[in-house]
């Protein structure tokens, strides 16, 4: 749709543009303006807001089966009053456990970190920063988030069911998550989650096709390619993984939902439970595991890379200098892009694959330490001789770069995969997934809330309050999840409910006890930004300045409160790259991306 | 009561921080923003510094109270060749986490914000970009030659005069059979499965089978130096075989069969001197989540010499012969004696 029809509806589109003409700020009812609406904006306040209620459920969750690891002779009959039947006596029982661990990956994976993340910051900074009116198809848009609402609800439905949510892991590996005997959580719950599940994808495909779109499509005037911010290279190259990856994940789905609907055998061989040999015979059940982790590893890059996107913008606002190896940025962004499609079978070394077709992955594995490396230097090159601004995006920004070290470094170990074979499916996986795509992609998510939330609502978060959250929220991190590594190496497995009948494992139990203190509390710190948050949409210091951060991008051009059409009058032009921090000759240290070159300076 | 009282007090101190924090945003339009931003920047300038030194001195103190624990003595001779890479790749990764992190935390004080401070327009420099793309690549191919040779070595066919055991998974328990004094594993079929005299579905057509063994208490008992090559498989959905003493670790899946080799090192006995643990046993850990008992899917090792396996061994009656009781014995199913030497092949 072209970005006038955009504005003035499909009216236009039928001939009665005239008598609309001077019309655009009509007065829309609140279900047409707040609700069911086509303004990307909107559509990405909506993701936040239920990305937010999403990862409140499945950060409690995670507090809760923390209580049972780290204190699992202690009783809270407290968690009897919520759970019921699950938790008798206030003791967590280890169905439900298994039902939470599961949730808990879910929706942090998918709901919050995929949804939550991608659908804020690609519907809220894509048309704002390449300057369009809105998305290529403002109604795709809207549908892709009522999917996402849909699939919410079933799987919010899930938890209730008498026999529990799924209950195999966020992986939900067949045979256990295709037989209604393997486990209470493979029953009713199951079919919800695989229905969620599909309406997910559905609702990201929806999204993913439309940002592609706009972005290749929609630029203004004088917008390159190569003027682009990283943020949109970065969410632009998510949505590729998405769309490309999601329906091989789909695929996996249906014949699970075969297997456990219609008898047929993609999945089951040869099993004989409760008490009775089932007739499948010829599947495999490694074929599931291929096709899930085709989407499953280049998830990972759809969690970390809006976080790359972000953190670099944010960095280089706030160190007032340009990204460092701009070119070097975007190819790093491609390679990821590809080798995220080539490594998948690393989350397999033991499943009895053949060992050549294991070193090869291998090969590609390491490789995508090259391109994360050049990302990482590149950010220190950036803060190096800057004029560092301490805002708590840029904290956030600067400890996404720490914690990205942090958990790559350990990649390192895991995806090689002699090392492998020791530390698969221990608690060195745990820490070293949760550093990397847990809490740095968080961090990601984080920084970009702080700097756009006064372009999303026109006032500014509380300092002190972001402030408070950052230093509480790393420390914890690192406490939480540092020690982890060392249970790993120990050998101690992840999805256990009690270790204390281990000899191996059981003299972790005070380090385990530690570990949950720790994360109880960064729980709690967690709402000192959910408060912040809703409390300066309608408290917080109202913004007089419509580019307070002093950047160079389109997003600040805008009015402090856009209407559906984001400028008034014609959309800007673009003269110059993203990255103009640098004397403009009156005084100031940026140069926005719509003041043209000056008389012999050079285009970058 | 308690808990709406605990609730309440949470908000409470919500509230507070809350109100302290919109206080100094009042207060700091009073005292000139200009003036409180700088002060803050140098503020938090200052507590990033304490954040990296507190970490270090954390990761120190970490490092002092778990090192032990961390990496138990390798009971296996492929695990002593794990553990080596497995402490280069720790070097390597350190050197590299140390190197960043310092650079990081330490641009943020060196180069915080001042008013006489302008930032220094450097876009771009391919000497740079090159030099830092070609070294990580060349660690990463030194790492990656180090972890195929492993891997290989890891990997590659038992030696012929490997023992031969089997190890099924079911929910929740493991389930051992010995080939017995032929040294073959018989047949067996997952539709020929009775939980009351046929936990592993022997074919009892095949005469392998008669004299094979499944061991009473699921232990798994091996012999000292010599290689064991463990046939994996599951009953039922997906379990692995963990064995962290041993460095090794194999998916059990339903409908396939997969495989393992390792050579133990030290017996039981020795394992409890070493660690000084007199409890000490080698553990079977499922590392595949198998559904509600899957934490409590425990197998034992028990490491002997030749001499004690065979006095064991010994007493172990075949399968065949412990459910067919009543029933005459059939040929070959007597008291087996062991398979020291010979070589021993699957069927």
């Amino acid at each position: 749709m072209s970005n006038e029809a955009i504005i003035h509806g499909p009216e236009v589109a039928h001939g009665n543009a005239a008598e609309h003409q001077g019309h655009e700020h009509h007065e829309q009812h609140f279900i047409w303006k707040y609700i069911f609406s086509q303004d990307h904006k909107i559509i990405s306040r909506q993701f936040l807001v239920t990305g937010i209620f999403w990862a409140i459920v499945g950060a409690f969750f995670s507090l809760i089966f923390r209580l049972q690891l780290g204190f699992p002779d202690s009783t809270f009959p407290w968690m009897e009053s919520i759970l019921g039947e699950w938790a008798k006596g206030g003791k967590l029982s280890p169905e439900f456990y298994y039902a939470l661990i599961t949730m808990h990956g879910t929706i942090l994976v998918f709901f919050v970190l995929t949804a939550g993340l991608s659908g804020t910051f690609a519907n809220l900074l894509i048309p704002l920063q390449i300057g369009a009116r809105d998305m290529a198809s403002p109604f795709l848009n809207m549908l892709s988030y009522w999917f996402f609402f849909a699939s919410s609800v079933f799987m919010f439905i899930s938890l209730f069911v008498q026999t529990g949510p799924a209950a195999g892991g966020w992986t939900t590996y067949p045979p256990l998550s295709a037989l209604k005997e393997a486990s209470l959580g493979s029953g009713v719950g199951m079919d919800l989650w695989l229905i969620g599940m599909a309406l997910f994808v559905i609702s990201s495909l929806l999204g993913g096709l439309n940002y592609i779109s706009t972005v290749l499509n929609m630029r203004t005037k004088g917008m390159t390619m190569t003027r682009l911010p990283l943020t949109i290279w970065a969410l632009f190259f998510t949505a590729v993984l998405g769309v490309l990856s999601f329906p091989v994940l789909f695929s996996g789905f249906v014949l699970l939902i075969f297997d456990r609907n219609f008898g047929t055998s993609f999945y089951l061989s040869e099993i004989f439970i409760n008490g009775r040999a089932l007739p499948h015979i010829g599947g495999s059940a490694i074929l599931y595991q291929h096709l899930f982790w085709f989407l499953g590893h280049p998830e990972v890059y759809i969690i970390m890379l809006p976080g790359m996107g972000m953190a670099s913008e944010i960095i280089a606002v706030n160190s007032r200098k340009p990204i460092f190896g701009y070119l070097a940025m975007v190819i790093s962004l491609i390679s990821i892009t590809l080798l995220a499609f080539l490594v998948w079978a690393h989350h397999m070394f033991v499943t009895g694959m053949s060992p050549f077709l294991g070193s090869i992955f291998v090969l590609l594995t390491l490789l995508i330490a090259v391109p994360s490396a050049v990302k990482v230097f590149n950010w220190l090159t950036t803060i190096w001789k800057g004029n560092l601004r301490f805002t708590p995006a840029m904290l956030f920004a600067l400890g996404f770069v720490s914690l990205f070290i942090s958990g790559g470094l350990t990649g390192i170990f895991l995806g090689n995969s002699a090392l492998d074979i020791h530390l698969h499916d221990t608690y060195f996986v745990v820490a070293h997934f949760h550093i990397v795509m847990g809490v740095s992609a968080f961090f990601g998510m984080f920084a970009g809330i702080y700097h756009w939330f006064p372009k999303m609502f026109g006032r500014f978060m509380n300092n002190t309050l972001g402030y408070i959250h950052f230093f509480i929220t790393i420390a914890g991190a690192y406490l939480i999840f540092w020690p982890m590594h060392y249970e790993g190496i120990a050998g101690m497995p992840r999805r256990y409910y009690d270790y204390s009948a281990w000899e191996s494992f059981k003299q972790f139990q005070s380090l385990n006890a530690f570990i949950s203190v720790i994360a109880a509390i960064v729980f709690f710190t967690q709402f000192i930004f959910v408060i912040n948050f809703f409390v300066s949409i309608w408290r917080g210091r109202r913004l007089t300045n419509p580019n307070p951060w002093g950047a160079t991008t389109l997003e600040w051009t805008t009015p402090i409160h856009p209407g559906h059409g984001n400028w008034e009058g014609e959309i800007p032009e673009v003269y110059r790259w993203a990255y103009d921090y640098k004397d403009d000759g009156h005084g100031g240290d940026f140069i926005p991306q719509t003041v043209p070159l000056r008389e012999g300076e050079e285009d970058h | 009561m308690s808990g709406f009282i605990t609730i309440a007090l949470i908000f409470l101190v919500f509230i507070i921080i809350y109100q302290i924090a919109k206080a100094s945003e009042y207060a700091s339009v009073i005292r000139g923003e200009e003036k409180v931003k700088v002060q803050t920047n140098r503020t938090i300038a200052w507590l990033l510094v304490i954040f990296f030194l507190l970490g270090l001195w954390g990761i120190w103190k970490c490092h002092m109270l778990l090192q032990d624990k961390m990496l138990p003595v390798s009971a296996s001779v492929q695990g002593v060749q794990y553990d080596l890479m497995f402490k280069a790749t720790l070097w390597v990764t350190g050197v590299t986490f140390f190197i960043t992190q310092t650079l990081l935390f330490w641009f943020c004080f060196k180069y915080q914000s001042t008013e006489k401070r302008t930032s220094f327009f450097f876009p771009h420099n391919n000497k740079l970009e090159v030099l830092w793309t070609t070294v990580p690549a060349i660690a990463m191919a030194a790492l990656v030659a180090v972890g195929l040779k492993n891997w290989m070595a890891f990997t590659s066919e038992a030696p012929k005069d490997a023992m031969i055991v089997e190890v099924v998974g079911k929910q929740f328990n493991w389930l051992i059979r010995y080939p017995g004094q032929d040294g073959v594993l018989g047949k067996r079929d997952f539709r020929k499965i009775d939980d009351a005299n046929n936990v592993l579905g022997l074919d009892w057509t095949d005469k392998d089978n008669m004299d094979d063994i499944i061991a009473q208490n699921g232990e798994l008992h091996l012999v000292v130096n010599r290689p064991v090559k463990l046939i994996i498989g599951s009953r039922d959905v997906i379990h692995d075989v963990g064995l962290p003493h041993f460095r090794m670790k194999m998916d059990a899946v339903p409908g396939i069969m997969t495989t393992l080799w390792f050579t133990p090192q030290y017996t039981s006995t020795e394992m409890k001197k070493i660690t000084g643990n007199e409890n000490f046993v080698y553990e079977i850990a499922c590392d595949q989540v198998c559904g509600k008992g899957h934490y409590s899917m425990r197998g034992t090792v028990i490491v002997q010499t030749q001499v004690e396996y065979d006095a064991w061994m010994l007493m172990q009656k075949s399968y065949y012969a412990s459910t067919h009781e009543s029933v005459a014995p059939a040929p070959g199913a007597t008291a087996p004696k062991t398979d020291s030497v010979k070589a021993i092949t699957m069927k």
